[in-house]
């Protein structure tokens, strides 16, 4: 028996987390420092943008920066509004020069409508960026092949989506997440993105799944804090299930108490 | 004239990178810089001579999911 918490390693770094948490759409900075601590996670994603003449931040990228040296926890920049390898190879060159690491979450947008990864362009921009001497993070769909490319290409680590960005679908696939579990064994996979609630997440962890990255879920509830928690113990709940071993389902009903048949018939 | 972000200026022989940045009062550790859409590293700013015509973006950190 154990009871001990595992631990992942996505490019040999060891954590204890398996909670991904994104920074964007909080109510105030004080909501998104509250809710880092009460998920518990190791890996906050951030982001680049253009700077214009007029709007800050208000703040919440200090307030990340402070709550990851509080938690010693890591920084995964994203590509997001990327449409091109070119402009994702771009953005993540400037990100490492911003925030000091090589991990990179690689986002190559294909679709607007969907925001569906393109997987060409994400490959593509994937190879380059290793060969650059980037930790690479590829945000991508389900397909299998895709995923097989991009460790082909140098990714040691895989980030499916369970639905679209944001719809809070859940696993819309999971016959597709199941068959990448099965044959990508030892391959660190991330759910990333169409995580809607609590119990979708614990469903990923259940599959073996290594982690979950989601942001709206906790940012959108009507208590961030309350939420974030929730989800690092549905987390931590569907990790220990797969570790336990899931009862096989059954289509007749079987028993659970040991009587001897009939209680009050005696043959 | 060259456009820094979204404002177009007039664009001297000889401007670097590195001399516009520190023209707009801008904050050079807390951005990164592109010209034409290619990226150039910091140490490399003093270095980049920049021409009519030319575009340079500046990105700063943000929240991201």
């Amino acid at each position: 028996m154990s009871t001990q918490t595992s631990t992942w390693s996505p490019y040999g770094t060891e954590l204890t987390s398996r909670f991904l948490l994104g920074t964007a759409g909080y109510p105030s900075p004080q909501v998104l420092a509250h809710s880092i601590a009460a998920s518990g996670t190791q890996i906050v994603t951030v982001g680049l943008k253009r700077t214009l003449a007029a709007g800050g931040d208000n703040g919440f990228v200090e307030i990340v920066r402070t709550a990851m040296q509080e938690h010693g926890a890591h920084l995964l920049p994203n590509t997001a509004g990327c449409r091109t390898a070119r402009e994702a190879i771009t953005l993540a060159h400037m990100a490492r020069e911003l925030y000091g690491t090589p991990w990179i979450k690689l986002e190559v947008v294909g679709d607007e409508h969907t925001l569906q990864p393109d997987p060409w362009g994400t490959v593509d921009a994937a190879a380059q960026l290793t060969r650059d001497g980037f930790a690479v993070f590829p945000y991508c769909t389900d397909d299998l092949v895709t995923c097989q490319r991009l460790l082909d290409v140098g990714c040691e680590v895989l980030m499916p989506w369970g639905a679209p960005i944001g719809s809070g679908q859940g696993l819309i696939n999971p016959f597709a997440l199941r068959t990448l579990r099965a044959r990508l064994p030892g391959v660190p996979l991330i759910v990333d993105a169409g995580i809607g609630a609590p119990s979708h997440a614990a469903a990923a962890m259940e599959l073996g799944f290594d982690a979950v990255l989601l942001n709206s879920a906790v940012a959108q509830a009507v208590d961030p804090v309350r939420m974030a928690r929730g989800f690092g113990l549905a987390i931590q709940a569907g990790r220990a299930a797969y570790e336990a071993g899931v009862m096989a389902p059954q289509d007749m009903a079987v028993a659970s108490t040991p009587v001897s048949g009939h209680p009050f018939l005696i043959n | 004239m060259l456009q820094f972000n979204d404002i177009t200026l007039p664009c001297p022989e000889g401007l670097t990178l590195a001399a516009l940045l520190e023209a707009q009062e801008v904050d050079a550790n807390q951005i990164a810089t592109a010209v034409n859409g290619e990226f150039v590293p910091r140490a490399l700013r003093a270095q980049t001579w920049l021409a009519a015509g030319d575009t340079v973006l500046t990105f700063q950190a943000i929240v991201g999911g």
